[in-house]
């Protein structure tokens, strides 16, 4: 008998990934995508192999990194959430081009609902408009199963391969069997000149992309994870896509209702089943997790007035994450009576940790600033941006990672002041470096607060790139030195804090002040492996 | 059969770890399991939950659909409350008493505790001043659990007393043996 594991989809497309012969996992940490390179980093066998596993600085960086594995033969496994893909979109499209040599998966980690994000956009679009194939798995066990295909299929294609999974299955436990374990691949650089995309090149690659996909198209109608169940009595046909065809499964089985069903966890999307499914159903409901992707692009396939219903007709919600509830609501299921919601209820928020240091930096900026009532306060991506919420309320705004720094910055530039950036030391890193040198070059009157705890906090205490580096790299981009200050964000400090904050806002240039103290999770996590 | 639990509280309270016993034991058991958690944000002070289902049968989503949870087991009394909805009628609830305030707009306790009280299969217990006297406060998860064990039908106590030995079994003997005090002073409170 198979070994069964419990584990996460996470875990399992990593252990997934160890057993598909992977040379190097590449990433930065985001949820929920984050638990694929922490298992890699700890498994036993992934450590005897040498898989190279440390986080990058940015997504950006992690792809390209993965790319340059491939080129040399070897598997290589990319992990961001959605919106990592915005940060690696360069190297991501372009990677279609060039095309592959060792397997490359990029795995991206989309998250309806918003649970720990920004927004909820769509990883197939990117996937669709780079014309790579996907793969998204309903289960942990085909998650597993599914990165040995992803691998060969890059292989045999010479193409990226997109793994998209989204939160609930990233986050949540089933057994698994573990299967066979592949050696990885020997070193073996691409002699290729198609890696050169200068224009007549790129043209010839863009061209070979083209015409792979009939193949892949053709790949995909015959793959066993699309699989199409016709019920001859039912007129309602339904498309499920990755997760969602859980759902249906326990409406179905709950109801006895009846409906023609086809699975979806492999794109391109499987024409050829896509037209008999509409051809025995009276319509068809279209229920992915997401953006309403398959729901658009089949009415290009069976034409207009083609009945079709999902997220865009209003059958399902047209935002937020499927469930069991809006699935079985859309197929007609009677709902069931509920308990009335209870009366003694008050919302629970996420908040700064007790003893936390963000919170002694924005009660000494809130302090400084009740004397500049015009002050405005640029948010960052982290467990800082709860600095927005009560009791703090410091922040305006929180766009993407980096953005602190430019949009204070460009706020500057319009003549608001004091304009402050509030960035955390991962965030930084990832994506601050290059606005901070723009507002040197610029000599733009901002002031950037750097919140270092050591680490990068919100999704559990990865390692931080530029730990012990800030003050080097500040200076190299061009701060003057005597306006990086360095303080200890403690109550007792205050007086100290709030004086530096003072100066440097009535400094008329950039000036970047760095509280650095350690993160209290991480810190309770070093004193008891200490003990 | 199946068994389907809300396992609810505030982060950082440690209902994954009761989720990891019932998990080992299901497993090592052959019964199905999924079990769909929180990661991420809402981690940091506040509330949160995981749906932890159990069947001998297939399994297929892994959120338990509102209205059919045969159970909540809750480290907060409010947090508790908070998945009425999702609990079937006449399904049980069993929870920590002892509120834990980190709101400005926590509600009355009394209140909280008399709209508890209403329900109608109910077991509370303050189980972090027991856990306190069991010489164990990190063990006031295996108390609720515990309370738990004699009503979960699919899984018995002796299984689930058997798991959370291999649970803890990496942090030596005296770690599991006070755990195993916490699991079976849960499991008298409520058989």
């Amino acid at each position: 008998m198979k070994e069964k594991r419990l584990l996460l989809g996470d875990e399992a497309i990593a252990l997934g990934a160890i057993n598909a012969g992977l040379s190097g996992v590449y990433a930065y940490p985001g949820t929920p995508s984050t638990e694929i390179t922490e298992f890699i980093q700890t498994d036993p066998a992934a450590l005897e192999k040498g898989i190279r596993s440390r986080w990058c600085t940015n997504e950006k960086t992690a792809m390209e990194a993965a790319l340059g594995m491939s080129y040399a033969g070897k598997r290589a496994l990319v992990c961001m959430k959605h919106v990592g893909m915005n940060v690696c979109a360069d190297a991501f499209v372009n990677s279609a081009i060039t095309g592959t040599n060792g397997g490359l998966v990029v795995l991206a980690a989309d998250d309806p609902s918003m649970h720990s994000s920004q927004n909820e956009q769509d990883s197939r679009f990117y996937a669709s408009f780079a014309m790579v194939p996907v793969f998204e798995p309903s289960t942990q066990q085909e998650a597993y199963d599914m990165v040995a295909e992803a691998f060969d299929l890059s292989e045999r294609y010479a193409t990226p391969v997109v793994l998209r999974v989204v939160t609930r299955l990233a986050h949540s436990r089933a057994g698994v069997e573990v299967g066979e374990v592949r050696a990885q691949n020997a070193l073996n650089p691409s002699a290729d000149r198609g890696w050169v995309l200068l224009p007549a090149i790129a043209r010839r690659q863009y061209a070979k992309l083209i015409d792979k996909q009939p193949a892949l198209l053709e790949d995909s109608c015959n793959s066993r994870f699309n699989k199409l169940e016709i019920d001859p009595q039912a007129g309602l046909g339904i498309i499920a896509c990755g997760i969602a065809y859980n759902y249906v499964r326990e409406a179905l089985a709950s109801s006895g209702l009846k409906a023609s069903v086809l699975k979806v966890s492999r794109y391109p999307l499987p024409e050829k089943q896509i037209r008999e499914l509409a051809a025995a159903s009276s319509r068809i409901l279209v229920i992915e997790d997401g953006q309403p992707v398959v729901e658009s692009k089949i009415h290009e396939l069976l034409g207009a007035g083609a009945p079709i219903e999902g997220r865009l007709t209003g059958a399902l919600p047209r935002t937020g994450e499927l469930t069991p509830d809006n699935v079985a609501l859309a197929l007609g299921c009677e709902a069931p009576q509920l308990n009335a919601q209870a009366q003694n209820l008050a919302a629970r928020p996420p908040q700064l940790c007790p003893g936390c240091g963000h919170r002694d930096v924005y009660a000494a900026l809130n302090k400084v600033l009740e004397e500049y009532p015009d002050a405005r306060v640029f948010g960052d991506i982290g467990c800082y941006t709860l600095g927005a919420l009560p009791p703090f309320k410091t922040l305006a705004s929180c766009v993407d990672m980096g953005a602190s720094i430019t949009m204070a910055k460009g706020a500057a530039d319009s003549g608001l002041f004091p304009a402050v950036a509030v960035i955390g030391d991962s965030t930084f890193t990832h994506s601050g470096m290059t606005g901070l040198l723009d507002a040197v070059n610029d000599n733009a009157n901002i002031t950037v607060v750097i919140s270092d705890n050591l680490t990068t906090a919100m999704t559990g205490g990865q390692d931080s790139a530029g730990t012990n580096k800030f003050e080097a790299i500040c200076k190299g981009l061009g701060v003057e030195p005597e306006h990086i200050r360095v303080v200890v964000p403690i109550p007792a400090n205050m007086p100290q804090i709030t004086e530096i904050i003072r100066e440097e806002i009535n400094y008329k240039g950039v000036s970047v002040i760095i509280p650095r103290r350690e993160c209290m999770q991480t810190l309770r996590r070093h004193q008891a492996s200490r003990k | 059969m199946k068994q389907d639990i809300i396992l609810s509280g505030v982060g950082g309270q440690g209902i994954l770890s009761i989720a990891t016993v019932i998990g080992e034991a299901a497993t090592a058991a052959g019964i199905n399991l999924k079990q769909a958690e929180v990661h991420g944000m809402s981690q940091r002070g506040g509330d949160v939950q995981s749906n932890l289902r159990l069947s001998d049968s297939e399994i297929y989503s892994d959120l338990i659909p509102s209205g059919k949870a045969d159970m909540i087991i809750a480290m907060e009394p409010m947090e508790a409350l908070r998945y009425l909805p999702m609990l079937a009628k006449g399904g049980m609830i069993i929870t920590s008493s002892t509120p834990l305030v980190n709101i400005p707009d926590y509600p009355s306790f009394e209140a909280l505790q008399a709209e508890l009280d209403a329900q109608p299969n109910v077991y509370k217990a303050d189980v972090e001043t027991l856990a306190k006297e069991a010489g164990n406060p990190k063990g006031a998860n295996m108390i609720l659990l515990g309370m738990a064990a004699s009503h979960l039908g699919i899984l018995t106590a002796d299984q689930l007393r058997d798991a959370l030995g291999r649970i803890f079994a990496r942090k030596g003997e005296a770690v599991v043996e006070s755990n195993r005090k916490c699991f079976d002073l849960g499991l008298k409170l409520t058989e």
